[in-house]
């Protein structure tokens, strides 16, 4: 059974638990749905200045970040208790054209090769985690929502503008995969 | 435009009552890495139309969320202290879409959306701790030039 567990889930299992999360959120306390609000929350506790958009009583919101602070303890528990020790699937086209960047290491579902902290000091290391980081995050606020509160808690709710975000972060995420990253993992 | 960020609920609570959204949160995070939704190769796969994994679970989460969301108004059910579920439109704006492909980009190049930055550390990658201030940064510079942002 833990050896089961162990294995990486089917989306068909992971897939419909995860929406499970919706009306958990909503029955155990009428919460909407939305991680990218946590960030929101974290300059309005500590750096607000006196910028309106982070005027408001973050103290109300406080279920948000034990929320995101219970997904960094459910990553610690995966990783311990529950870790997969074989290497982790990917298409085989994928590997092909990843081992072009020097890409080889298969063993995390974090690229070792490409997010450490040596590479953090490397042109194309820190466009992915010091660019990378500062775009999910500026998006996220700019489009009012992020893969769970647009994508998933939004699209449950059938609000059509959430369908907009949503298509607009595949069409960023295509052109990033397929055009850019390429490039800048060349650099 | 805010509304992702109102607290609906009215009722005042203690600290401790916020535990058990770390243990949803908990759940959920065990559920993100052992679906490998955390995995940079998996969101590549997704954005390179490689596998299907990932069409899977956003789609399927997506049913059943809807389903719940159905159920809860069809049976107006309350909250285990018995308030009323509500749910509020969101109105669209240009900032869906700029933001939303500014957001697909960076999830394009970190491999990860707000939810799995924070599993990604619990996971062991320190160095994640840079992209998730980084992605805080980027919220604050939001905040602060938002007024002569196009929406």
């Amino acid at each position: 059974m833990l050896e089961m567990i162990r294995q990486p889930w089917p989306w068909y299992v992971a897939g419909p638990l995860i929406g499970l999360t919706v009306p958990a959120l909503l029955i155990l306390g009428n919460k909407s749905f939305g991680i990218s609000s946590s960030l929101r929350h974290a300059c309005a506790m500590c750096l607000p200045g006196k910028i309106p958009f982070f005027q408001y009583n973050w103290k109300k919101e406080l279920w948000n970040m034990f929320f995101v602070l219970g997904v960094f303890f459910g990553g610690i528990i995966a990783a311990t208790l529950l870790a997969n020790t074989a290497p982790i699937q990917v298409n085989p086209s994928l590997v092909e054209e990843l081992s072009t960047y020097g890409v080889t290491d298969f063993s995390s579902l974090v690229p070792s090769d490409l997010v450490n902290w040596n590479m953090l000091f490397t042109v194309p290391g820190f466009i992915m985690m010091v660019g990378g980081g500062f775009l999910v995050g500026f998006g996220a606020r700019y489009a009012g929502g992020c893969t769970s509160g647009h994508s998933i808690m939004g699209l449950s709710t059938l609000q059509w503008p959430s369908l907009v975000a949503t298509v607009s972060f595949m069409i960023g995420g295509f052109v990033m995969a397929n055009w850019i990253l390429p490039f800048i993992l060349s650099l | 435009m805010d509304s992702i960020c109102i607290n609906e609920s009215r009722k005042q609570h203690k600290w401790h009552y916020n535990i058990k959204y770390l243990i949803v949160g908990l759940i959920f995070g065990v559920l993100f890495v052992k679906a490998e939704v955390v995995s940079w190769f998996r969101i590549q796969e997704m954005f390179r139309l490689q596998s299907f994994h990932m069409f899977g679970i956003i789609g399927s989460a997506v049913v059943i969320g809807m389903i719940s969301v159905w159920l809860i108004k069809r049976f107006d059910i309350k909250t285990l202290s018995g308030e009323k579920i509500t749910f509020n439109d969101k109105k669209f704006n240009k900032g869906q879409i700029y933001g939303g492909v500014l957001f697909g980009l960076g999830w394009g190049l970190t491999g990860a959306c707000p939810g799995p930055l924070f599993a990604q550390i619990g996971l062991g990658a320190t160095v994640v701790i840079v992209t998730l201030i980084s992605a805080v940064a980027g919220t604050w510079v939001y905040g602060r030039f938002r007024d002569q942002l196009p929406h």
